[in-house]
């Protein structure tokens, strides 16, 4: 009845004449397997809450739907990533694309298929610093900050615990290395001392000589820039079974549900950080989610607003091209304009329609700045009785 | 005084401890392959992937009982599950060989053409085990997880280093002493185990004794799967069930076998301790045992580590080349290959 009901207002509004309303293809390419898999279906999910938003509205372009197709992009493999992405762009057609998730193949994608074919691409979760220098031809855009912030807030909440030393430990890739040399640099230059930094490969079954080596170099934490699913998830466990460390200091990679479940009680008293705002587009978001029945984790409003922006954008630049609407994205997103919470994408479609501007605040305050990234907004995460709980925003 | 007990506790904590129970781990591992060899005389690649499977039986019968309240206080409850997974892989192994290996025994192939034989069944396994439980890790490890942990060690001694023991180390160390206790008792005193020894040793010569081969190769198999099983169970327990790693296995376990002797079983259990010890000793570092040995405010500013642990596994290859250079026969005299 629905589609009837939908082909039917699309034929009325083609009779009359308004636009050609089309069936915009967006690719939502994410690790649907690997180091991250827990996080991407909600993600996922999130992203195409807000394109089924904006279909529903019937505001785009002149009543054009979104359809999203998704992509594995296993977070780890380029080759995996690349191959996806390009089947995304040239098989499926997709306008533009949500994702990818990790830093490393998003700079794959970027260079090989984004660029080579001149495809937006916004990422709700690469966070490595180097992304922001990347050659991007101003196709690519992030919704998540850069870790060279994150790595100024977490060394500003280890020197506020009082931690003089800690060791260090990164997952061995872009995101990881990225991540830990922001970490050790800003906390040395706040007076702290980095024992050690270590990095850990993925995916292998016991770490207790990676830990030994970490336990000898001493600190009073262990900051584990790694994947909760993964080696991040391994490091702890040996730390805590050979009494090695009690606390951890946890970067976004290892913020999800999952980890103090897996982990138990020795977790408690940990504490982390993660993108996330207190503003009212983030409880908006969050009641959202859960009426659709989404499990709403970490990265899930960035990936709401990712899509969001892809679609306000294609509004301004009265195209689904990413030639046309790569120039607006940042104009929605930033002031000034009329401010947007979630949900309300319908409202801004039709200020956008009717030649007025719009200010995207979405469910994380999006502000993009320099080459178009996320100025970061953090939540500081305390692990209490084997849940993570939000001890403030930053 | 307590500065020795404090390097003793150290040593024991981050060497001895996980390098007895990884070096079981292997020993185990190591002594299905070396069977093999023995008797069929060819080196089989699908052993890591037999681990896998029996493991991954022991784990879906392990949720069964989970699932039905049973248990076994302390005890993981994959023990009581132990025996349903060898039975499938020894089940498992005796069809391949059916299938598979008798057709080659039939026409007398090389050793070569067994081993490639055996990559393509590693393949095959590889495929079942991830159509069956998928490529993620599976934990199923229950009951009481520490027999004494590091703070309660701590609180004890009175020292400042600590020492954990879980009970799934303690455990594979106990059930690889009775397996293999078990294995040489069989190998040296009953019958079938003289007469694959025998045949082991000169082929020609146990079948002019009456040796019948097909129950030879019959009794190897299943001996290989059980152990097997036990193996990839005590490694899965201690460690996480993740088919992925237990490929990336084959490479220390290979190597254990031919550094003790292919075909020689007491070489398959020293050569796994050998491995173990020196992946984790070679990779640790001293910098706190040097802190506490010397005068005061001596402490290192390095780690004083010989190896990052990224080289774990090529110590396993050093030691593998070193051997074959050296002594190509293996510390106790096994087959050359």
């Amino acid at each position: 009845m629905k589609k009837l009901l939908l082909s039917t207002v699309a034929a009325t509004v083609l009779m009359s004449g308004v636009a050609a309303a089309e069936d915009v293809k967006i690719g939502v390419i994410l690790g649907f397997t690997g180091p991250i898999e827990s996080l991407t279906p909600a993600m996922a999910a999130s992203a195409e809450m807000a394109m089924k938003e904006v279909s529903d509205s019937g505001k785009l372009l002149g009543g054009s739907t979104v359809t999203p197709v998704r992509g594995d992009s296993t977070c780890v493999d380029s080759a995996a990533a690349t191959a996806a992405a390009e089947r995304l762009v040239t098989s499926d057609k997709v306008s533009a694309i949500m994702g990818a998730d990790c830093s490393g193949v998003t700079g794959a994608i970027l260079q090989n298929v984004a660029r080579a074919n001149g495809i937006v691409m916004i990422s709700p979760s690469a966070t490595s610093p180097a992304l922001s220098d990347a050659e991007d031809d101003g196709l690519f855009f992030r919704t998540a900050p850069s870790d060279a912030r994150q790595g100024q807030v977490l060394a500003e909440i280890l020197k506020e615990k009082g931690v003089k030393s800690a060791a260090l430990t990164f997952t061995n890739n872009d995101y990881g290395k990225g991540l830990a040399e922001s970490i050790k640099s800003n906390f040395e230059s706040m007076g702290g001392k980095i024992t050690i930094s270590a990095a850990h490969e993925d995916g292998k079954g016991d770490y207790s000589a990676e830990v030994g080596a970490l336990a000898q170099a001493g600190g009073e934490v262990l900051v584990v820039a790694g994947y909760l699913d993964q080696g991040g998830k391994g490091v702890i466990q040996a730390a805590l079974d050979t009494g090695a460390f009690d606390t951890f200091a946890l970067p976004d990679g290892m913020i999800g549900d999952s980890l103090p479940i897996a982990i138990g009680d020795g977790l408690n008293g940990s504490y982390g950080t993660v993108p996330g705002t207190d503003s009212l587009g983030a409880d908006i978001f969050k009641d959202m989610a859960e009426k659709a029945g989404i499990k709403a984790d970490a990265f899930s409003a960035e990936s709401y607003d990712a899509a969001a922006l892809l679609l306000l954008a294609m509004q301004a630049a009265k195209s689904s091209k990413s030639a046309d609407l790569k120039g607006k994205v940042m104009d929605v997103a930033n002031a000034p304009g009329e401010q947007i919470l979630p949900g309300e994408l319908a409202k801004a479609l039709e200020i956008i329609a009717g030649g007025g501007e719009v200010d995207y605040v979405g469910a994380t305050a999006v502000e993009l700045i320099g080459g178009g990234e996320s100025a970061g907004n953090y939540r500081e995460i305390l692990v209490d009785n084997q849940k993570n709980t939000t001890a403030k925003y930053r | 005084m307590t500065d020795i007990f404090n390097v003793l506790a150290l040593i024991t904590n981050f060497i001895v401890i996980p390098g007895l129970a990884y070096g079981s781990q292997l020993a185990l591992g190591a002594l299905g392959v070396t069977l093999i060899y023995g008797i069929l005389r060819f080196s089989n690649f699908a052993h890591g992937e037999l681990m896998a499977f029996g493991t991954m039986v022991v784990i879906l019968f392990t949720w069964v009982l989970q699932a039905r309240g049973i248990g076994i206080g302390p005890l993981p409850t994959a023990l009581i599950a132990l025996p349903v997974g060898i039975l499938a892989a020894v089940c498992l192994v005796l069809v391949t060989d059916r299938l598979i290996y008798r057709f080659y025994r039939s026409k007398k192939s090389p050793p070569v053409i067994y081993l490639v034989g055996s990559l393509a069944v590693m393949f095959f396994y590889n495929g079942l085990i991830r159509f069956i439980i998928g490529p993620n890790d599976q934990r199923v490890t229950d009951g009481e997880r520490f027999i004494f942990t590091a703070r309660e060690f701590k609180a004890w001694s009175g020292l400042t280093e600590g020492i954990a023991f879980r009970t799934t180390q303690g455990l594979t160390v106990v059930v690889t002493l009775i397996s293999v206790t078990a294995l040489f008792w069989f190998l040296n005193k009953t019958k079938t185990g003289k007469s694959m020894r025998a045949y082991s040793d000169n082929e020609d010569l146990a079948l002019l004794s009456g040796v019948n081969p097909e129950r030879v190769v019959l009794i190897a198999w299943m001996l290989a799967a059980g152990l097997a099983t036990i193996a990839g169970t005590m490694y899965g327990l201690d460690k996480t069930f993740k088919p992925f790693i237990y490929l990336q296995l084959l490479l220390p376990i290979f190597a254990s076998a031919i550094v003790g002797g292919l075909g020689s079983p007491i070489g398959a259990v020293v050569g796994g301790f050998v491995i173990a010890f020196s992946e984790i000793a070679i990779t640790f570092a001293y910098r706190k045992v040097l802190a506490y040995l010397g005068p005061e405010g001596w402490a290192p500013d390095g780690l004083v580590q010989l190896l990052s642990t990224d080289y774990k596994f090529a110590v396993s290859f050093v030691i593998l080349v070193i051997v074959l250079l050296v002594r190509p026969t293996g510390i106790f005299r096994g087959q050359t290959i």
